[in-house]
């Protein structure tokens, strides 16, 4: 059933506004992320300064057998974790796939569209047993930024302890924040008055609910405090930036 | 101030667009001026329209290319000084100029199972609280304007309409299958015949949305989160094996 009305092709439309903005930007902020990780999770080298960790290797896993640097053993948890992300998925099937590239704006058309229904977009369906996963590594990112406060045995406060406690918080919230963490701690309850522990469950709800409605922002904001906490360590522990202690 | 319309005029067959010049007022909006014309200068003009309150859902229209209520939009936002481009829905056929057939849509409405409430209680009536219902009243805000289903790509770009019901039936099924009293269950059915996977969620539904209803997020997310219950978690399946649970234990 087609509209006669209906153009077709890759990009057309009647809209006049910027639409194409938001995908490139992202694309472009996606992409450069991207670029930049590799790389640091690659080389292997100055991720440790003093008591700082970066969170491309935390935890941090030495395990001599491994032939590659150490954080490529634990990266696939939080790599996996936004690929599946239902924001991110929003994000780069607009921006990578085109499909669609803006609202009402033309695509490659085509019946053989199969959404995720089949391979590979099926196995978006395992996003929450990252989420199980990232969840813990937040409480181990809350101990390295914990651990960040002590130098030498004595308590102390640098401005790199400050970062990775802004880098825990956002990415706590980005993570508590997740679709599918709403579904698992009470989403999935239609009936809260009539189950056990249901006040319980609407109020842990709510709060996930709070944080999930500010989901794509703290995607961002998180995505970029990963960045540059291990941009801020690096450099220290390159000595081409010096870390001022503040106590 | 006058400013220039270009109006989508035709049927099934072929169909042009035709500029006409309106006088524009102070708070004027575009179905105004739809009116305006069909009053002085083309009466065969078609268009479809009730409440011009955005809370009726016939005036549906493409306005600069972006799905819209002609009732609610201003004219004063397009003072660009371009021709504002007036179509019909995209997705969906055109009947006459800004007349679209949208009775698929109440075909899929058939496919949803209805609302099947629990067992009353002892004194005869059922209860519920508000706050476990205020979840569904979001869904029930849905005006059945259809912008969503018409910008839905699955629909608009890959006419999928034999295997995908689009968001507004989604949210429909959400409104029920979330409700506190139903114990109907129509996880397979959002699966397999409202075609739920196809979703990609990449959100144009919620944005274009006149009653700001967070359709992906409220409604085909904790949908497909449903799903991924019943059909893709192994964890959710072994547990039920042990314990003995039915499908849907929250009903």
């Amino acid at each position: 059933m087609n509209s006669t009305a209906t153009q077709t092709g890759l990009f057309s439309t009647d809209r006049r506004d910027k639409w194409w903005v938001g995908p490139l930007a992202s694309g472009l902020g996606l992409a450069a992320f991207g670029a930049y990780s590799t790389w640091a999770a690659a080389i292997g080298v100055h991720y440790e300064f003093g008591p700082y960790l970066s969170p491309f290797y935390a935890p941090l896993i030495k395990w001599d057998a491994f032939p590659f640097s150490p954080a490529f053993l634990i990266l696939w948890a939080p790599l996996g974790f936004r690929a599946t992300c239902y924001y991110y998925r929003k994000a780069y099937y607009r921006a990578y796939f085109m499909d669609p590239p803006g609202c009402a704006v033309g695509e490659f058309r085509g019946h053989g569209y199969k959404g995720e229904t089949s391979f590979p977009f099926i196995i978006q369906n395992v996003h929450r047993f990252f989420m199980y996963v990232a969840v813990l590594f937040i409480f181990m990112l809350g101990y390295d930024a914990v651990k960040a406060f002590t130098w030498d045995g004595q308590f102390g406060i640098g401005v790199g302890t400050i970062i990775m406690t802004i880098n825990v918080l956002l990415l706590g919230s980005y993570t508590f924040g997740c679709h599918s963490l709403r579904h698992v701690i009470g989403g999935k309850t239609d009936c809260f008055s009539c189950t056990k522990f249901g006040p319980v469950k609407f109020q842990a709800w709510r709060g996930v609910s709070f944080l999930n409605s500010r989901h794509q922002l703290f995607a961002w904001c998180s995505l970029f405090s990963v960045g540059f906490t291990d941009f801020y360590i690096r450099m220290c522990s390159m000595g081409i930036f010096t870390d001022v202690r503040l106590l | 101030m006058e400013t220039t319309m270009s109006v989508y005029r035709g049927d099934k067959n072929s169909g042009r667009f035709v500029d006409y010049k309106v006088k524009q007022f102070e708070g004027m909006v575009v179905l105004d001026a739809i009116h305006q014309i069909q009053a002085e200068q083309s009466t065969d003009l078609a268009c479809r329209w009730n409440c011009k309150a955005g809370k009726c859902g016939s005036c549906s229209a493409e306005i600069n290319g972006k799905p819209r209520l002609m009732c609610m939009s201003r004219m004063d936002q397009y003072n660009d000084g371009k021709p504002i481009v007036v179509r019909p829905l995209r997705a969906f056929p055109v009947i006459r100029d800004l007349v679209t057939d949208v009775s698929w849509n109440y075909e899929i409405n058939k496919k949803i199972k209805p609302f099947k409430p629990k067992a009353k209680e002892a004194d005869g009536t059922w209860r519920m609280q508000q706050y476990e219902v205020d979840r569904v009243q979001e869904f029930r805000k849905c005006i059945e304007c259809f912008l969503c289903q018409n910008v839905c790509h699955v629909l608009r770009d890959h006419d999928k309409k034999n295997e995908f019901g689009g968001p507004r039936f989604l949210v429909r099924a959400a409104s029920l299958e979330m409700h506190p009293l139903d114990t109907e269950d129509r996880i397979d059915m959002i699966k397999d015949s409202l075609g739920s996977g196809l979703c990609n969620i990449t959100k144009c539904c919620t944005e274009v949305c006149p009653e700001s209803i967070k359709i992906t997020d409220n409604g085909i997310i904790p949908l497909k989160e449903r799903i991924v219950d019943a059909h893709f978690d192994p964890v959710v399946w072994l547990w039920r094996k042990i314990t003995g649970k039915p499908a849907q234990p929250t009903k």
